[in-house]
């Protein structure tokens, strides 16, 4: 499956914040670290604000910070705010009332389910930590290029 | 299938060993013995509703007496005195062999935490006892199975390292 880059960036902002949720960081500190796009991630950064996952500190040293539970939030709470996700979002489409597009549907909302389920198990805090587990390149290592989202 | 109902959390870790009780923070794990096994069944029954005395006298036969090399049924009981029930919970598992074609490894089918007593560190004392016991039987890895809908103990396991097997449950219903 392909995340929409409003979901990846939200992530991505939550696991840099929840990794210290004492500190605040700004948008262009979380920019710099994933080498994405400042007016993008703008909005996701209001839009967590807005669900109460973060909070905006104002101020010269402002930025935001972390304000939800990090053993709690799933990856699905997060994802939900920007795609819809789950077999009941799928709309009718043409073939739908066949048996043959029943057959399909049922097949597609298996796997439908499947995913909520693991996005829906795992936690920002279990993200926190499979993210701990994956080393950094030794000394000297080139590392590749940060990617640009648009 | 697992049907306890209890939260992931940060835990203090323990190894239980055959003979002798590990402690570490407020909870121990254990092997279990023929004295807790009425605190077992009530523990199960205010977690899933139903009773299953006969159910759990054979639980108790099968993997709290038999085959103790290879079968694990491990109790977390607090270590402060006062506290009552002793037993906050219990995990049950085995190793299979050549199952689904599987290579020999251990796999955990019960776990249950008392609700009233989260936050202790009981779930993961459990996780982290049977663990040490399959490391030591000589496998390298463990299984699970969990309802999808079980968002609690996915979420445990999720937390403890575990990730989706290469296995995919399949059923049928009769008509």
């Amino acid at each position: 499956m392909k995340l929409q880059v409003s979901s990846r960036l939200a992530v991505f902002a939550l696991l840099a914040l929840a990794a210290d949720p004492e500190r605040q960081l700004s948008v262009a500190e979380i920019c710099d670290k994933y080498g994405i796009s400042g007016h993008h991630l703008a909005k996701v950064m209001h839009m967590l604000g807005r669900a109460g996952l973060v909070q905006s500190v104002r101020g010269a040293r402002g930025g935001y910070q972390f304000s939800g539970n990090a053993r709690r939030m799933t990856l699905l709470d997060v994802i939900q705010l920007f795609e819809k996700l789950g077999s009941g979002h799928n709309r009718l489409e043409a073939g739908d009332r066949t048996n043959e597009g029943r057959a399909l549907r049922e097949i597609v909302d298996e796997i439908d389910d499947i995913v909520c389920a693991t996005l829906g198990s795992i936690t920002i805090g279990t993200m926190l930590k499979l993210v701990s587990r994956r080393r950094a390149p030794p000394a000297g290592a080139p590392s590749p290029p940060p990617h640009k989202y648009r | 299938m697992l049907k306890s109902d209890h939260q992931p959390h940060l835990a203090t870790g323990v190894a239980a060993s055959t003979h002798a009780t590990s402690v570490k923070g407020a909870v121990a794990a254990r092997r279990v013995r023929a004295d807790d096994v009425p605190q077992v069944f009530a523990l199960d029954e205010r977690v899933t509703g139903v009773a299953k005395p006969d159910y759990w006298q054979d639980i108790f036969e099968r993997y709290g007496k038999h085959r103790l090399n290879e079968r694990f049924f491990l109790v977390a009981e607090s270590v402060e005195t006062e506290i009552r029930p002793r037993i906050l919970g219990f995990i049950i598992g085995e190793l299979r062999a050549w199952e689904f074609g599987s290579e020999p490894c251990g796999w955990v089918f019960a776990l249950s935490v008392d609700p009233r007593t989260r936050l202790l560190g009981v779930g993961q004392a459990l996780f982290d006892a049977i663990s040490v016991e399959f490391k030591n039987a000589g496998v390298a890895k463990m299984r699970t199975m969990v309802a999808r809908d079980n968002r609690l103990h996915l979420m445990f396991f999720r937390s403890e390292g575990m990730m989706a097997g290469p296995y995919i449950q399949l059923e049928k219903e009769f008509d």
